[in-house]
This record gives structure tokens, sequence and C-alpha cells, in this order.
């Protein structure tokens, strides 16, 4: 299938699609106009897909420079009677969080849907947070889809909910759902409107403590009425097979629970909860009226099944529940099929015909993620770390961020010590400056700078502090993808447009210490970090040089080769730089591996004996 | 219909995701049910890569473990990496060209030789079809139709719930024009090793 078809395809036709782009044919199907995010796995295919189609759509797409702008765009927007979709990964929704907390207090005109793509088990994630706690804490409606169908028609659905009720919907998707692919029929794509118009009501947009406090006495009713819905709506649908246990779940647990029910054949009922919050009540009530048992299976906290025991409580109803606060299921991480059939197998004292499963006897080598042959990040820790030898320098910090970069936390790099989210590279580096007498040295990606880095950066020349930043501009959003960002010439329309010069934003913070780097010159780049590392203060270094990853960046016409004679086996390049294309063979003699060698010449350059060349 | 659950497992890069959704829209395509699941994002960073696709009436594309009907590995200890999901009763389609990882030296494992890992799948699994799918690709005219390799032995498995001219039409909508005769040929090879194993 050609991308283009997510927006082409007419209606009535089948497409196999992955759940974001799922997302983005719903959307369009509900007459979206404006669109944006900031991009982050497992969401990040929607904004591609979005960046490919939005022109032809006649809709307008941003990447914003991160996921509180975005949120401020798509609530603006839907404030003025535009049909707006943000969406981000979990923990961009942390960022977002501030205005999202007002703007289910202020509401909308038109539909606005938010969707938050959850990482359980962590594919590609610093932690694991269930944001079905920010329906709650914000007070907003939630559905949670189990398949890319369901996130095509939920999105149709969501937007109505949104107008009927003028609040923002949360929609929950996770990795496993948001990666799915699978049969998709379509409908209609409806040119949505792009322009509105803003009708000035301080009543309702502005929330200062007078208007705050008629905003909140309407959200908590609207809650309410809600609530009924919830009982009453199609989406939340009973599955009777004649059980005494019943199974509530949602999301892709859910795909789990019918598969182990339909195979196993059994008398199991099934409750699934797609419009998961406000939680329907009294649904809950008429599904365990023949029950003797109840289950929970959701991912990850035990969120619907606190709801549960609830409800059991405040009607005096002695139940059995399962679910993970009774350990029946696990408390952490994604569940599989095997979790599901494993569970089933205790609840219902029964065994099941299940395979024998066994494990490779031989030894298995693991296989980490790790930075690309040719990565200017590996030249910059290489030569991070030969600057702190020279100078003697020991017990150096070196606070990390978001992106490929973090993958410097394997040896030989070892270059990241401490992470907590976007942004959080430099403004940790302020604390360690005042808490401790280390040396610090941190590193931030240019589309991290942007998103998080700036105000830290205030921080810490304002209140003198005394650390190494390197910037590392590969001039993407690498790691997702590859997506565009601030600091370059191109937007997520695809249009040209202003870019933004991270030296001068370096430079009007007030730092006093600027270089730029070309991290492929190593012999510069050393010369050039141990003078920010002596400098008394802020000092920046801007290591430039694009992704390898990047159209035209490899330079894929220079073969190197180890000429053997020269070579003394000092493995400075196998040990310290570390490429993955540079390996021993089974006579340990080093070699470059032609497949993998971008031609970067970076090892050339660490070679003491002189022995890496060109293959002529 | 009986469902029929196919693992695929190698390394980022080497074009499983494209493979996996030539297939699944092939089924598609043929009114069969499909579900497919797919691992973005880090993981492409060269680590492991695996996709699953379920053909017949299933809600999750994850398929339990010691059922998977078909494992196609594209790199050998990856195929060992996912003996958990296949049974005695799985084929196995295996390429036998190794890739190394980065940080071998300094695992404590040593990588093992593909005679070693093709007497262990016989161990686990019920047929195994071994092939240098690499080499038949550079000999197709180009080294990134491997994966086309794969798919051609794939759909030459007794069982295989797919037409090898549906799938062939899938990789035309799906593919770049410019490279469908290195494709095909790539495709055509490695169906015919498999055919012409199951016949000799």
């Amino acid at each position: 299938m050609n991308i283009k078809e997510v927006l082409t395809a007419k209606e009535n036709q089948k497409l196999f699609l992955l759940g974001n782009e799922a997302a983005v044919r719903g959307a369009l199907e509900a007459g979206v106009g404006l669109a944006s995010t900031y991009p982050g796995t497992p969401s990040s295919e929607i904004g591609d897909v979005f960046s490919k189609l939005a022109e032809d759509a006649g809709i307008y797409f941003e990447f914003s420079t991160n996921e509180k702008v975005a949120l401020e765009v798509a609530a603006s927007a839907a404030a003025s009677g535009v049909r707006s979709f943000t969406f981000m990964k979990h923990v961009g929704v942390n960022v977002a969080s501030d205005s999202l907390m007002s703007a289910v207090y202020t509401g909308v005109e038109a539909g606005m849907v938010i969707l938050s793509a959850d990482d359980p088990s962590m594919f590609s994630s610093q932690n694991e947070q269930d944001n079905r706690h920010y329906a709650r804490l914000a007070n907003m409606p939630m559905v949670e889809p189990s398949s890319p169908e369901e996130i095509q028609k939920l999105m149709g659905y969501s937007f109505e909910l949104s107008e009927q009720f003028k609040l923002p919907v949360l929609m929950r998707t996770t990795t496993r759902v948001s990666h799915m692919r699978g049969v998709v029929e379509t409908g209609k794509v409806e040119p949505g409107a792009t322009k509105g118009f803003f009708k000035r009501d301080p009543q309702r947009f502005v929330p200062v403590p007078a208007t705050a406090m008629i905003m909140h006495k309407n959200l908590v009713q609207k809650m309410e009425e809600l609530r009924k819905l919830s009982n009453s709506s199609e989406l939340n649908k009973i599955y009777r097979r004649n059980g005494k246990v019943g199974i509530v779940t949602s999301g892709g647990a859910f795909n789990y629970v019918m598969d182990a029910v339909h195979e196993n054949d059994l008398n199991v009922d099934v409750l699934k909860v797609t419009l998961t919050h406000p939680f329907p009540d009294e649904l809950l009530l008429e599904f365990i009226n023949d029950l003797d048992a109840v289950v929970v299976v959701e991912e990850v906290d035990p969120i619907m099944e606190r709801e549960v025991l609830s409800i059991l409580g405040r009607n005096g109803i002695d139940m059995v529940v399962h679910g993970k606060l009774d350990h029946t299921m696990p408390m952490i991480y994604e569940y599989t099929p095997n979790i599901i059939l494993g569970m089933l197998e205790t609840v219902l004292n029964q065994e099941f015909p299940q395979q024998n499963v066994s494990i490779s006897s031989i030894p298995i080598p693991e296989r980490p993620p790790t930075l690309c042959p040719g990565c200017p990040h590996r030249s910059v820790y290489y030569s991070v770390k030969n600057a702190v030898k020279s100078l003697g320098l020991t017990d150096v910090i070196y606070p990390t961020d978001i992106g490929c970069y973090t993958l410097g936390i394997t040896s030989p790099y070892d270059a990241a010590d401490y992470l907590l989210s976007m942004g959080s590279s430099i403004g940790t580096s302020c604390g360690f400056s005042k808490a401790t007498n280390q040396s610090v040295v941190c590193f931030i990606g240019d589309s991290t700078f942007f998103h998080a880095g700036i105000p830290p950066l205030i921080n810490a020349v304002h209140n003198k502090d005394r650390f190494v930043l390197v910037i590392l501009d590969n001039r993407t959003t690498a790691m997702t993808g590859g997506q565009p960002h601030p600091g370059l010439p191109v937007d997520g329309m695809g249009w040209e447009a202003p870019e933004i010069s991270i030296d001068a934003i370096v430079e009007a913070a007030g730092v006093k210490f600027v270089r730029k780097i070309n991290p492929m010159n190593i012999k510069k780049s050393n010369e050039t970090l141990i003078e920010a590392l002596e400098f008394d203060g802020v000092s920046v270094v801007i290591s430039q040089h694009p992704c390898m990853l990047t159209k035209g960046s490899r330079s894929k016409k220079v073969q190197l080769e180890v000429n053997q004679e020269k070579c003394d086996d000092c493995l400075i390049c196998l040990e310290k730089l570390a490429c993955t294309a540079i390996y021993k063979d089974d006579k340990s003699k080093v070699r470059i591996d032609p497949k993998l060698c971008n031609g970067c010449n970076v090892c050339v350059q660490v070679c003491p004996e002189r022995a890496i060349r060109v293959k002529k | 219909m009986k469902s029929y659950s196919i693992y695929i497992s190698g390394v980022g890069g080497q074009g499983i995701i494209k493979t996996s959704t030539v297939m699944g829209e092939a089924a598609m395509k043929t009114e069969l049910p499909v579900v497919m699941s797919e691992v973005h994002g880090m993981a492409q960073r060269g680590g492991s890569v695996s996709t699953e696709l379920k053909i017949g009436d299933n809600y999750s594309p994850i398929i339990e473990l010691g059922s998977a009907d078909l494992l196609i590995s594209f790199e050998p200890v990856e195929a060992l990496r996912a003996v958990p999901k296949i049974s005695n009763e799985s084929f196995v389609i295996l390429n036998t060209n190794p890739i190394y990882p980065f940080n071998l030296s300094e695992s404590g494992v040593t990588y093992p030789d593909v005679e070693e890992v093709l007497i262990e799948l016989d161990k686990k699994a019920s047929k195994i079809y071994a092939l240098d799918a690499d080499k038949i690709a550079r000999e197709s005219g180009h080294p990134l139709s491997m994966n086309m390799v794969m798919l051609g032995a794939a759909a030459a498995v007794e069982g295989f719930p797919i037409e090898k001219e549906t799938i062939i039409n899938s990789m035309k909508a799906n593919l770049p024009e410019k490279s469908l005769e290195i494709n095909l040929k790539a495709f055509n090879t490695g169906f015919s090793f498999v055919e012409s194993s199951n016949n000799s």
C-alpha cells in the first residue's frame, strides 16, 4: 500500500493499517482540521503520516516544539471551532499536563481528541506510567481501543462526544495497539474546517479563581452525565457465555482474553469496557448479577479493579475480585496471551491443552540496540572521554537526555549517568554543579534542546553554574524516525520554514563560552572540549553533523580497510571507538565490515599506527 | 478456518516489517482475516526485531508460546531467540548468514556455529529450510532483496495459506517499481528452493 492511500482510499475499501495509520484515517473521516504533535514512540507514525498527507488533505499539521505547545495549539483551534487532534507518547502528556488540566475547565467548541500512546513493558520509554490516571486527574472522558479498526471508528465517536460535552476526549492506546496492523474498512473522508472564529468569552476561557470555581462545578456535572452515558453506551459491551466467572477488560488485553475464551471454548463472560472513564458502574452491576467471581484484566495499573471494588463495596456485594491487587495478575509490564491463559487455568481450576514450550539449549548472545556505524554521537563521546582523561579529571558526572545518544549508556562510552526526562540533562547539571564539586558534562540532542532545554540553560547561566553542555545537533529528531524540528528549514507540512539558530539562543541566554565543532574531526573536537572543560562557568559545545540515517549523509563511496601490516593490535578502534563496523575476524585480525562501514573516517583518525586507509 | 501463525525474526534493517506487510495485505486481498504486530522504535537501532502475523479468526496478533506454524528467521541466532514460539510441529525457514552482535567480544557468549544452530532447530521444529538468502539476493541483483528470498521460501511451504500469485500482486503494490524485477527474481528463487527441497 502506498501511504497516500490513508487519505485517497475511497469509502468501503479495505486497508491493512497500522493502529497509528488508522488514527490518521479516522481523524480525516471525522473532519479534523488541525493536528499537532511532538514525536514519540509508540505514537510517532501518526505524525509521519499526517506530515505526508496534510497538504493534500487540505488540513494543517505541525510538529510542535513540545507536547505542551502541541496541546495548546490544538486546544485553541478547538476553542475557535476547528476540530483538532493532538497525539503524543505517554510521557509527553506529562509535559502537556499543565495546560491539559485547564483545557478541561475551559472546554472546547469543536471536537478535540488527545491520544496518549502508552508503552507497557517500555519498548522505547523511560517508564511505563499508566495514563488512564490522567482521565481521572483531569476529569475527562476516555476511550480505549483494542485494534486499528477500533481506533479508526472511535476517532469519529470521540469528536462527536467531545462536541456534545464541550470537553476534550482522551484516547488511550498501548504499544501493542498502536503498532498492531489489521484490516480497516474505510468510511468517507470529510473535508474539515481549517479556519474557525474565536468568540471572546472570558467567563468561559479564562480560568482565574472566580471563573474557575464555576468551571470546576460545571466539569463535575458533565462527568456525572458522562457516567450515565457510559452505562448505556454501546461501546461498553457484555459478551455472555453462561459463565460463573466474568472478566472485565479493556484495550489490548481484551484481545488476549477473547482469544483464550474462544480457543478453549470457556464458559466465561466478558465485559469489554471501551468508554472506560467514567467507568460504567450500573453496567458492571448488571454484568456480575449471575456471577460468582470477577477478574479484572487491564494494563498497567489496577485502575478498573479499584473501580470494581468500590462499586461492589458501595452496593454491599460480597464477591471475589481477582486482579493485580490479589496477585492473580502481574502488577507491572504488558500482558501476553500466556499470562491470560495461566490466569484462567488458576481461576477456573482447569487445565487447557497447551503446547510444550522449550528454549534454546545453546546460549544466545544478546543483541541490544546501538549507535549506527558512522554515528556522530560516538565520535563526540570518544572525544569527551579523551579530553576528560587528558585533563586528569575523575568522577565526572554525565547527565544525559532523551534520544539516540542515551545509548551512550553502554560501554565503552559510559556517558550516561543520570536521566529523568526530556531536558533534564541541563536542569540536573545545575543541581550537580551546586551540590557537588565534581566536573559535569551533559548531553542533549537538538530537538530535545528546543523541546525542554532552553529554560534550564537560562537557569544555569543566571544561577552561575559550572558545567559543560554538549548539544548533539544531528539536524533531525533521529530516535523517532527523523522528523524535522525548529532548527531545520522545513516544517511538518513539508513547507519551507525559518531555521531557528541554536547558537543564537545559547548566546542570547548569556552563555560566555560557545563553540561549534564537527565531531568527525577528532583532533579539533578534543582541543575545543578541553577548553570547555577548563572554562569557569557554563560552556556550550555545539557538535554539528547530520545523522547517518539522513539521506545523503553517508559517504558510502569511501570504503575503509585495515592495513594488516601496520596494525599492531592496540585495539583502540575496536575497544575505545567501538564502531559497530569494526570487528575481529576468526584469526583475531581487526577488520572493517564493508556492509556496515559508512566511510565516516573517524577510525582513520583514532588509529595511532595510521593503519586504516581508504580501500582502492 | 484453522488459524495460521507466522513469527518473523531478525535484525533491525533487514526488511522484516515490509515482508510481513506484503504477506498481511496478500491475506487481506484473499478475504482472510489477518492481524499483525510490529516492533518499532528503540529496537530498530541494530537490535533484535520481530513481527507476528496471525491469519484466521483472532483478536490478538501475539502468538502464544509454542504455537507458531511457521518461523521465518532472517538470521541464525535470532531463530534461537524465537524457539519458545515454535513447537515440534513448526516449519522453519532460516537465512544462514550470521550478523554478529556488536558487543559480542565483551558479552562472554560466543556466537554459535550455524551447523550447531541447525542441529538445535532440528530438535525443536518439524522441518527446517536453510538457505543463504543474502547470497541469493546478491545473485538476484541486489543485497536488499534478501527479504523477498525469505518471502518466496515461505510461500512454498506446505500449508502456507496464501497463494503465490496473490503475494506477487501484493509485492507489486508495496515495492518500488524500479526494483520489482530484482525482487521478483529473489522471490522466485526462494520459492524454488523450498519447492525443490520438498520434491527431493
